[in-house]
């Protein structure tokens, strides 16, 4: 049941991110062009999807509990740190190189490009490495800047 | 890396496709109480280290990002991608994107959507930085270093 309804919640996303032209890099970078072949469109989808999840957000907690799950788990940490930071200026700069976030790069995978099939793995890979830093803490111990090591 | 082809500036269906993403953010929150990044699922799908735990759903959430476009494409509908072919650079940008959303809890979906719409601070800086890095980096590939 729970894998059921994991399915279509990601079916929808995906078809989302296609029907919206997040999915293809091209378009993304252009938004990030200003400079050249600028292209809005990307706005309107992170409009339209930070309206839908804002108000979608307060109807569904006024519930107890979710569906199929005990409690709600949602992010605590309130710290703007340095790995928060780091981590999305790396991440920035990746997507200004490909044009793909990490949604894309999966709905990607069955056409099959060459530059796709380079990306997919690399992310991956590129996500364990970042667990293991964040595992490890040795960006909070070197900075200067150091508040409570949440998260 | 190539210079920019116009693409179409295509106002409702990317706000149409927006309200999609978001509702499947909804479902996410509705139906496992979790926060729908990409990233974070898959790190929990991967049971890395510091990961959620639940495995189950995440696997079938990212069969459903990958069946999309075949769903799309057997109802007759078009897939547009155009997916750089530089492969050096697409093995860089792969690493950096995963160890940055890795590293900063995050991409553009758990910061992006989800983090703007629960209106965290944390998430905004994020975001804030991520696009501000974007931008940059095409400025820098297309037009310092591109000619365009």
């Amino acid at each position: 049941m729970r894998a059921l309804w994991g399915l279509l919640s990601g079916l929808v996303f995906g078809l989302g991110l296609v029907i919206s032209g997040m999915a293809d890099p091209a378009k993304v970078l252009n938004f990030l062009d200003l400079a050249g072949t600028w292209d809005p469109s990307l706005a309107f989808v992170m409009g339209g999807a930070t309206l839908t999840a804002f108000i979608g957000y307060r109807l569904v907690w006024r519930r107890k509990a979710p569906v199929l799950d005990q409690s709600f788990d949602i992010p605590r940490s309130r710290t703007i740190d340095r790995p928060l930071l780091v981590g999305a200026a790396l991440f920035g700069i990746g997507w200004g190189i490909g044009g793909f976030c990490p949604g894309p790069a999966f709905t990607a995978l069955p056409l099959m490009a060459p530059g796709t099939l380079v990306f997919l793995p690399a992310m991956l890979a590129g996500l364990w490495l970042g667990a293991r830093i964040k595992a490890g803490g040795s960006l909070q111990d070197r900075g200067k800047i150091r508040r409570s090591a949440a998260s | 890396m190539e210079t920019g082809i116009e693409t179409a500036f295509t106002p409702w269906a990317s706000l149409g496709g927006g309200v999609l993403i978001g509702l499947s953010a909804v479902m996410v929150m509705a139906l496992f109480g979790r926060i729908a990044g990409i990233a974070g699922i898959a790190q929990g799908a991967m049971a890395l280290p510091g990961a959620a735990k639940d495995r189950d759903w995440r696997w079938a959430f990212l069969a459903g990002l990958i069946v999309a476009p075949l769903a799309v494409m057997a109802l007759g509908g078009a897939v547009a991608q155009a997916v750089p072919d530089n492969l050096g650079g697409m093995a860089l940008a792969g690493l950096l994107v995963g160890t940055g959303t890795a590293l900063g809890s995050g991409c553009t979906s758990g910061h992006g959507v989800c983090g703007l719409a629960r209106l965290s601070g944390r998430s905004l800086a994020a975001v804030a930085t991520f696009m501000a890095a974007g931008f940059a980096t095409v400025f820098v590939l297309r037009h310092i270093l591109g000619g365009a």
